[in-house]
Order: C-alpha cells, then structure tokens, then sequence
C-alpha cells in the first residue's frame, strides 16, 4: 500500500513548497484545501484505480503470489509468464484477431450507415420522414437481449454459427449513431450545403466533401462509442460461438475462466483481463472528451 | 451519384398521376431514390434484427419447446403465468428489483458525491473526471474477474483487508445474498462515474447568482445543497434516474462472469439467459421473460418520454 500513501502526500508537499509567501494560501487555508478538497480527490480517484492496478500486477506475479494470504501490491519478480501461460491455453492472439476484425468491420460499417441514414432524414426532401426516424428511434428502445433468441435462430439458419460474420450482422443497424448525427447535422448552417447544390454536386458528394469534414467531432463520438462498445460486447458473440477460433477476446476469457477454475489460477485470469482492459483503457486515455461526451449526449439538452 | 439516377427514368415514368397531384419534378425523384438508397440498409438490418425478433419472441412465449427440437406445443400464456406465479419466477422479481434499487440508488447518490468532490476548482481535477468515468467504457468481462479476485475469500485483497482488522472474509462466492451484494457493489464501481459527470455537467451549469444569493442570505453549505442545489440539478436526476434504471436492467457480462449459472444473482436479463442457453434449453419460457423484459423497458421508456418536459423544471 506505499502507493497509496505516497500519492496523497505529494499535492501537500507541492503547496507547502510553493506558497508560504501568500497570504490567502496561509497554513490554514492549504490544510482546509487538503482535507476537503484534495483528499476526497484523491480518495476517489485511488477507489478507481486501485482495483484496476492490482489487475496489471496480479497479471506479472508468480503463482505462488497469487495463492497467498499475505498479498503484495508490487510483484517480486515480474515476468509475463502468466501471458505465455494464457497463450498456451486459449488462442488469445486468435482472439484478439477476431476482436479486431469485429470491432474494426461492425463499427466501420454502422458509422457508414448512421451517417447515410443521418443525412437523408435532415437533408433530403422525404414523405413521412419523421415516421422514419421514430421507427428507427424506437429501435432505441428494443435492448439486443430481447432478440438474443430468434436471432440466435436465424443466424444459426443462414450458417453463420462460429463465423465473424454471424457475429457483426445482427447489430448493424445502428439506432444511437443515426440519433447522435440527426441531432448534429440540424445545427448545420443549411446555406453551405444549397452553395453546394448550386455548383451541382449531388448528396453523395454533399455527405463526404461538406458534411462530413464539418462534422468530424461529432462524427467522431459516434465512432468513438460505436468501437468501445463493439470491442466490449459479450452477450451475442456468447451466445452465437462455441468454438475459440471464432471467439472474440471477451468471450474466450469467459472460456479461460471456466477453464482455469481453482483459486491459483488468477494470474493467468489477471493476464486475460488486460488484454481486454488494456486497449480500451489507452484509446480512452486519449480521447476521452469524445467518449464521454458520446456516453452522457442527452443529459444536458434533457 | 450515377446510380440513383439511372434507375430514375422508369420511375418517374410509372407515375403519371402522382406526378400531376404533386408535380414533383425529376430532381425530386432522384432525391426520393437517393434518401430510400440512404436509408434502407439501415432501416432493413433494424427491422430484420430488433423488430422482427420482438414479434417471433411473442410468438415463441406462447410455446413449450425445446432449443433444437423440432416440436413446439402451443400452451397460451402458460409461460407466463408459470412466471409471476412459481417460486423461481418471483425470486427472478426479487433480485431484479433488489439489483435495480440498489445499482440506481448506489451509483446516483456516490456520483452526486463525486461530483461535489470534482466540482471544487482544483489541479487535477480535469483529469480526475476522465479517471473517474473510465470503469464506464471498461469491458464487464474483464473488469468482473478483477473484481473476482479481489473478492476471493482466500487470496482476495479484500479479505487480506478484512483479516488484518480483525474480520473473517464472508464466502461472497457461495453465500447467494453475499454473491448478489458483491455484484451490487462492482456494478456501483463500474457506473457511478457515469453519474459523476452528468451531475457535474449539472452542478457546473448553475446560475452563480443564485448561488451567490442564497449565500448573503445567510444560507449554511448544507442547506444551499438541498434547499437550491439539489431542486436546481433536477433534471439530471431525472436523467439519471432512467438512463441508470435501463441501464441496470440490461446489465449482464458482470453478472455472468462473476456469478456463471446465477447464485441469487438471476435478474431478468441473466434468467432469459440461463433459460434458453444455459442448462435448459427452454426456449418457450425464455421468450416469454424477454418479452416482459421488453415491457419493463418499453414502460420506463414512456414515463420518461411523458415526464421529460414536465417534471424537470427547477422547482
């Protein structure tokens, strides 16, 4: 626990050091900055990544580490045994393929669709369109569990059982991103795009030359939360594979967990986790303004 | 472009009363077939993947049938019934309800608090709303066997914790109250940050004037929070209250990873689940839990949609 401590003495060291000349930052005042605000802070954010931290370091221990009752945070001789061990037991290089291949596929093709579907319902004249949009809205409302079973049907039917294909098609279409774009494309300054009609370009090249590059923040999010979730999602590839080749990395793990049963197997689990965790956690790190924004849309237009 | 247009001739040809009622003229045509051509596949996967679906699962309620066998025997609303009236069926109620209330109100009340916590002008704390919201976009799979380990009675961390205090760690695993109240509890981890930042969003959009007069009339931090603050960020309780409520209400990897065949864990979701594709196979049942899965979340969603101008308004 050295990091614990260490981390919530830094911000007090650093004021101490900078301000006593200050008067508004006198003894008191730092002390009261501390205590209400800086040490919930970092209480919270330590309640966040302690968990995820011992998942990184429970991935580097030994096994005889793992299996003990005096746990360490840091481990005592590193090694990424446990990875090799993982490797050897499912085909976790397969399985990051086959994540890769889903999420890169499913989310190309649903922002694709989003923003053709987007863009015909606010720009191009239509009978009924707001009829559309709500049947695509309400879609919103159907979660993809409720279907898990005819689809399972009709997916097992068409063969595509233990495929890659079987496994993108049933979420294509895609509901949130349509929403998401809908919403932005209204705010779009509409003499730009009848500018554009004057010169004689047609909607197809409206959508990719003027719309797009104008909406590329928003675009973004869509894509954004399109590929975490995609990456992430467990229930339809559980329920549509039963053979590690065609697994994705989340449903594999499961397989390693039922593998791998007795408590001194955690390590390999650990390993397994930051597979899954790890990438997400840096693409993340780096946008995180677009997926958060993408994640809370609707909570401040209410 | 090229391929809208080509198809347009014969169209526009095919109707010639239409086209006196609303003399449309042939850029209009070609709109309409450029705006059928955007939407369609999208529209076509919708109603092939979510609508459809819903209709067969109606369908397939009303059956006594087996994954994979070929006869099915109509039984009317059997499963159903046998649903909300067996033992099983209202234990699936129970935790539902006793996960929902629990995830919601846990994970509302902390983000408010963290929100607070991260609403206070500090360094850092930019980077502390992004740490707090990643549990968010986590996979439920592998943040469920983080968790799994630090809950193991033997060489968790928590019961390391426990042990040095002087408490023995309770069997989370096998005990089906503990089991629910462990996935109560990473489920709280995983989504407060979700909370935290819609209600920081709100905090941060309050009117400082109010703020600043409900302060010279002398009012304590306290009572400003609930006599102004809390009636003020009402819509995004209001927000929160139904997005977390759906949320809770599919959530699924957590509670298969760390509770495989449900150990007092089957909400609604995990039991359509465990019912078709588990140990049973029971196709008929399933369908029929998914359907009133659908109905809970379809009601949420119009009382959201009836009460969404309404009731949010500062109070």
């Amino acid at each position: 626990m050295s990091a614990v401590t260490t981390s919530k003495k830094t911000p007090s060291q650093d004021l101490r050091q900078v301000d006593p000349n200050r008067r508004a930052l006198s003894v008191r005042n730092v002390i009261a900055t501390l205590v209400g605000g800086y040490l919930p802070l970092v209480l919270t954010v330590l309640v966040v990544f302690l968990p995820l931290l011992w998942m990184m370091m429970g991935s580097l221990k030994q096994p005889n580490e793992i299996t003990t009752l005096t746990p360490q945070l840091l481990p005592k001789e590193p090694s990424l045994d446990n990875y090799a061990y993982v490797l050897d037991r499912v085909p976790l290089l397969l399985l990051f393929r086959n994540s890769l291949i889903v999420t890169v596929v499913g989310s190309s093709i649903k922002v694709v669709l989003a923003l053709l579907s987007a863009y015909a319902l606010v720009f191009i004249r239509f009978p009924f369109k707001d009829l559309i949009f709500v049947i695509i809205l309400v879609a919103l409302m159907v979660p993809p569990q409720v279907s898990m079973l005819p689809n399972y049907l009709t997916i097992s039917e068409l063969g595509g059982r233990n495929t890659l294909w079987g496994i993108i098609l049933p979420g294509l279409g895609t509901a949130f991103g349509t929403f998401l774009l809908r919403q932005h494309f209204k705010t779009l300054p509409m003499s730009i795009l009848e500018a554009a009609e004057m010169d004689g370009a047609g909607h197809w090249r409206r959508l990719w030359r003027i719309v797009l590059p104008i909406s590329a923040p928003t675009v973004a999010t869509v894509a954004l939360v399109t590929i975490v979730t995609e990456w992430n999602d467990y229930l339809w590839p559980l329920v549509i594979t039963d053979r590690p080749e065609t697994m994705t990395l989340p449903v594999g793990l499961s397989l390693l967990q039922t593998l791998e049963s007795n408590s001194g197997s955690y390590g390999y689990l650990m390993a397994g986790a930051v597979m899954v965790i790890l990438p997400v956690l840096i693409v993340f790190a780096a946008l995180q303004r677009h997926i958060v924004a993408g994640l809370t849309q609707g909570s401040v237009t209410g | 472009m090229s391929q809208p247009s080509s198809t347009l001739p014969a169209d526009s040809a095919a109707e010639p009363v239409k086209r006196s009622r609303f003399r449309p003229n042939p850029r209009t045509w070609r709109d309409r077939w450029t705006f059928v051509l955007f939407v369609l596949p999208n529209l076509a996967l919708i109603a092939m993947f979510i609508y459809v679906p819903l209709f067969r699962n109606m369908y397939y309620s009303t059956l006594n049938w087996t994954i994979g066998s070929a006869r099915a025997t109509k039984i009317g609303l059997d499963n159903y019934v046998r649903f909300f009236t067996s033992p099983d069926g209202i234990a699936v109620w129970r935790t539902t309800g006793i996960f929902t209330v629990a995830t919601v109100g846990g994970s509302m009340v902390l983000g408010l608090l963290v929100a607070v916590v991260l609403n206070k002008k500090l360094r850092g704390s930019t980077l502390a709303r992004a740490a707090v919201f990643s549990p968010y976009v986590l996979s439920g799979v592998g943040v469920g066997l983080v968790w799994l380990f630090i809950f193991d009675p033997s060489f968790g961390v928590l019961g390391y914790f426990l042990r040095s205090i002087g408490l023995r760690s309770p069997d989370w695993f096998l005990n089906p109250n503990l089991s629910l109240v462990m996935v109560i509890i990473v489920y709280i981890w995983k989504n407060l940050g979700y909370c935290a930042v819609v209600y920081l969003a709100g905090l941060q959009s309050l009117p400082s004037d109010v703020m600043e007069a409900a302060a010279l009339d002398g009012a304590g931090s306290w009572q400003r929070f609930t006599k102004v603050v809390l009636p003020l960020i009402s819509p995004s309780t209001f927000f929160l209250l139904i997005t977390t409520i759906l949320n809770s209400l599919q959530a699924f990897d957590l509670l298969k990873i760390m509770t495989p065949l449900g150990n007092g864990t089957n909400t609604l979701i995990f039991e359509a689940y465990l019912q078709s594709f588990g140990a049973y196979q029971r196709a008929g049942y399933s369908a029929a839990i998914a359907v009133v899965l659908f109905l809970v979340l379809f009601i949420v969603t119009i009382v959201q949609l009836r009460f969404v101008e309404r009731k949010v308004h500062y109070a």
